[in-house]
């Protein structure tokens, strides 16, 4: 497996020594790592698992060299650090453009407007000669499969996929010894997640470095990796590592801490609540039905005072939701899945044909949902936005939970009871914004149900969730179908899909840039 | 903003100047109109710049697409002064409170002619400069702080990411029964709101993108630039061509006896 020094580029393969590691972030109570004993030689590849909270983003950004200035509240202060962590024998600070970091959100891995430069940005700043840098941009690129771009191509027409890899050629062009990759593909589709697997792959056959990445999927990169390390959250006794060794060994020993904690095992779906007959859930009325519809984000142009209507991504979709009915969208990323989406819920203008609410739905609002006033849309039709941030608008659980019902006037009973079902109601007095991932993706479905909606939809509700959140969202929604609830979800989740049972809307791709 | 200004792909012969130079022609240009209000140096300006729309790759009609509210806002304002200036000389208009005499229309044609003069420069520039290169020229031949020119650098990106989180963030929030219709007050708190939502997710998407950057060896000391920043004849010819403008539209007001000092009143 050793590479000639030629293929390699120059890559020396990073060591990982942590003894008695711990850190604590600024103002926060407990350690987000304690004690933690590992060894990692070069060119190992590593996968490191657990539940949530037990440091494992930490980790990274320590190795990575960028932790302690600022968290991600954007919050400062005094951390602890305890005991050591070396890259090279060296603190990872002092070690920089030794190791490479590749985080979850693709728009935030991209620093620069122009393909090109954004990839030279990691060389210039780790003062490579200019000759030398270019060089490396258009090898890099080739690694990664994204030698067909033009170096002037904007970096924001890239999908999240290219994205992530262009964030990989940035990473390879330090010619870093340790990868570091953060969940560097759970905001992709599965198309964008083999895509970034597969580049990450070729690169590590290519330079022989070494490899430390975090992800709930385990059948991604279980095949990639030699060797896995589960860690478990920090006390005082215990040590951080729970588990350390060959991936098949350690799958096998920990199959059921790593399932209870969450983490997709391979070849595990967890059980969700089987639905009723479907025949017999809800009366399968019509609520609501798209013709000839065209669907964009954008707003009509102006060109002077004339309004010229935007390009649609998609054009004559037709769909029909009923009661108790679920409703799968499918296809590939840039389909318009989402747009369409928020077009059937009243949230964007049709650009072409209609939407229109069935008597039984409109309730005297109108045939238009677009047309109805916010207060008449939520009891009508709810909408789980794909990140649950963007729907919170008061700094308490219990409040956000409350605002529905207030507005209307009436269903405040109901909270309790989805405060209950969905494990929140130890979380009441929390700001919405400090919640896990899960608990966040359980308040906004919560949130919007509080309104007791007929129509529910869903962006991507199971993007980046783990195993536990995910059957319990899915056997949630199965209760609410069975009771007469629609359920819309976008959503590229095959197991999903099947367990809410339903039709499926597939959309086939619209203009995209080739991959 | 910023992409709706700049031309993508503009291959204009301005677009292959040094920034550095043309934002030292544009300064020059608009200092000096900013001096006076008088419509013989505004209007020489104005037809320089017309004559260098081609040379920018820019169109009327591009910039009637790009650029009208900022054509409005000059016309209101010359309107405006038109009507409301102190009147002199013989009065033209006169509708109750409002009346318009030789004198202040006049006055109202001066900042009119003078506000297009004004933002024209600043289109034309936007129009043919890459905000890359334009950073490059002011880390490399400006010598401005690399750290404090790439930051804002990377920072303007999130901007046009933020325009589509804006409208994003407004359909998440009418989802949840916040309207953004109905009247001034609800209108001012709806969007009151959207605004701190943003916020949180703009402070967010920032730290994380400067851990990026920070991962990436950002703000080390040394650094070298992929792109280098270079001057040509032809930014000789942009500094000379602003000096030129700029001097004509001087010498033009001076001559005919029109320069009207701003601070010296009238």
């Amino acid at each position: 497996m050793a590479p000639s020094q030629d293929a390699a580029g120059g890559v020396r393969p990073a060591a990982v020594t942590a003894r008695g590691w711990g850190w604590r972030h600024a103002g926060r109570a407990k350690p987000a790592v304690h004690a933690l004993d590992v060894d990692i030689s070069p060119g190992e590849r590593v996968l490191l698992l657990g539940p949530s909270g037990a440091g494992k983003s930490t980790l990274l950004h320590a190795l990575a060299g960028v932790l302690g200035d600022i968290n991600d509240d954007g919050e400062s202060g005094d951390a602890d650090e305890s005991g050591s962590l070396l890259v090279d024998g060296a603190p990872p600070r002092e070690r920089r453009g030794r190791s490479g970091l590749m985080q979850q959100d693709p728009e935030t891995q991209v620093v620069l407007s122009r393909v090109g430069d954004d990839v030279a940005f990691g060389a210039e700043n780790l003062a490579v000669p200019r000759d030398a840098i270019w060089a490396r941009v258009h090898e890099a690129l080739a690694d990664v499969g994204l030698s067909h771009l033009p170096l002037d191509h904007p970096t924001s027409a890239l999908s999240g996929g290219q994205k992530q890899r262009l964030a990989l050629a940035g990473i390879l062009a330090m010619r870093p010894g340790l990868i570091l990759l953060d969940e560097p593909t759970a905001n992709l589709d599965p198309d964008g997640v083999l895509e970034v697997r597969d580049a990450v792959a070729r690169c590590l056959d290519k330079t022989g470095a070494t490899l430390v990445v975090v992800e709930h999927r385990v059948s991604v990169w279980k095949d990639l990796v030699d060797r896995i390390v589960v860690l478990q959250p920090g006390t005082a006794s215990d040590p951080a590592v729970l588990l350390d060794g060959p991936p098949d060994r350690v799958l096998s020993e920990a199959r059921d801490m790593l399932t209870a904690a969450g983490v997709w095992v391979p070849g595990y779906v967890p059980a969700t609540r089987r639905r009723a007959d479907i025949r017999a859930a809800g009366t399968g009325n019509l609520l609501l039905a798209a013709e000839g519809l065209g669907v964009s984000r954008e707003r009509p142009r102006r060109k002077g005072f004339r309004k010229i209507p935007p390009v649609p991504v998609q054009e004559g979709v037709a769909a029909q939701v009923r009661a108790g009915r679920a409703l799968a969208v499918t296809g590939p990323n840039g389909a318009g899945k989402s747009t369409f989406a928020l077009t059937l819920a009243g949230l964007l203008e049709p650009v072409s044909g209609k939407v229109s609410a069935t008597v039984d739905l409109s309730r005297g609002a109108g045939i238009d949902p677009y047309t109805w006033k916010a207060e008449q849309l939520i009891s009508r039709v709810g909408t789980v936005f794909q990140e649950p941030e963007h729907q919170f608008v008061t700094g308490k659980v219990l409040d956000e939970l409350l605002f529905g019902p207030r507005h209307l006037g009436h269903g405040e009973d109901r909270v309790e009871e989805l405060l209950e079902r969905l494990r929140l109601t130890q979380l009441v007095d929390a700001n919405p914004y400090t919640l896990s991932g899960g608990e966040k993706r359980r308040l906004s479905v919560a949130t919007v149900l509080a309104a007791s909606p007929q129509v529910l939809v869903l962006d991507e509700p199971t993007f980046g969730q783990d195993a536990n959140t995910w059957a319990e969202l899915a056997s949630f929604l199965s209760e609410l179908l069975d009771a007469g609830t629609a359920v819309v979800s976008v959503t590229h989740d095959a197991e999903f899909t099947a367990a809410l049972g339903g039709a499926e809307l597939r959309m086939s791709a619209a203009e995209t840039v080739a991959p | 903003m910023r992409q709706q200004l700049t031309l993508d792909g503009n291959r204009a012969l301005l677009a292959r100047a040094n920034p550095l130079s043309k934002f030292a022609a544009v300064v020059l240009i608009t200092a000096v109109l900013a001096l006076s209000i008088d419509w013989v140096s505004a209007s020489v300006a104005l037809v320089f710049e017309l004559m260098l729309f081609p040379l920018a790759g820019l169109t009327l009609s591009l910039l009637w697409q790009r650029g009208w509210p900022l054509i409005l806002a000059a016309a209101i304002g010359g309107w405006s002064t038109a009507i409301l200036a102190p009147d002199r000389g013989r009065i033209l208009l006169d509708a109750g409170i409002w009346t318009m005499s030789e004198g202040s229309l006049q006055l109202g044609i001066g900042f009119l002619l003078r506000g297009f003069a004004i933002a024209l420069p600043a289109v034309l520039l936007m129009s043919c400069t890459d905000p890359t290169d334009l950073a490059d020229a002011l880390a490399q031949k400006a010598r401005l702080p690399h750290r404090f020119v790439l930051g804002t650098l990377a920072a303007m990106r999130l901007v046009g990411l933020m325009a589509e989180e804006w409208q994003t963030i407004g359909m998440a929030r009418r989802a949840r029964g916040v309207g953004s219709r109905g009247n001034v007050v609800q209108r001012v708190k709806a969007t009151l709101g959207q605004s701190f939502g943003l916020l949180v997710q703009a402070i967010r998407r920032a730290s994380r993108l400067a851990v990026t950057m920070e991962a990436r060896g950002f703000g080390g000391g040394q650094r070298t630039w992929a792109r280098e920043s270079t001057f040509s004849v032809l930014d000789l010819w942009v500094v000379g061509g602003g000096l030129l403008m700029a001097g004509l539209a001087l010498g033009a007001a001076l001559a005919t006896g029109s320069w009207n000092m701003v601070w010296l009143g009238s």
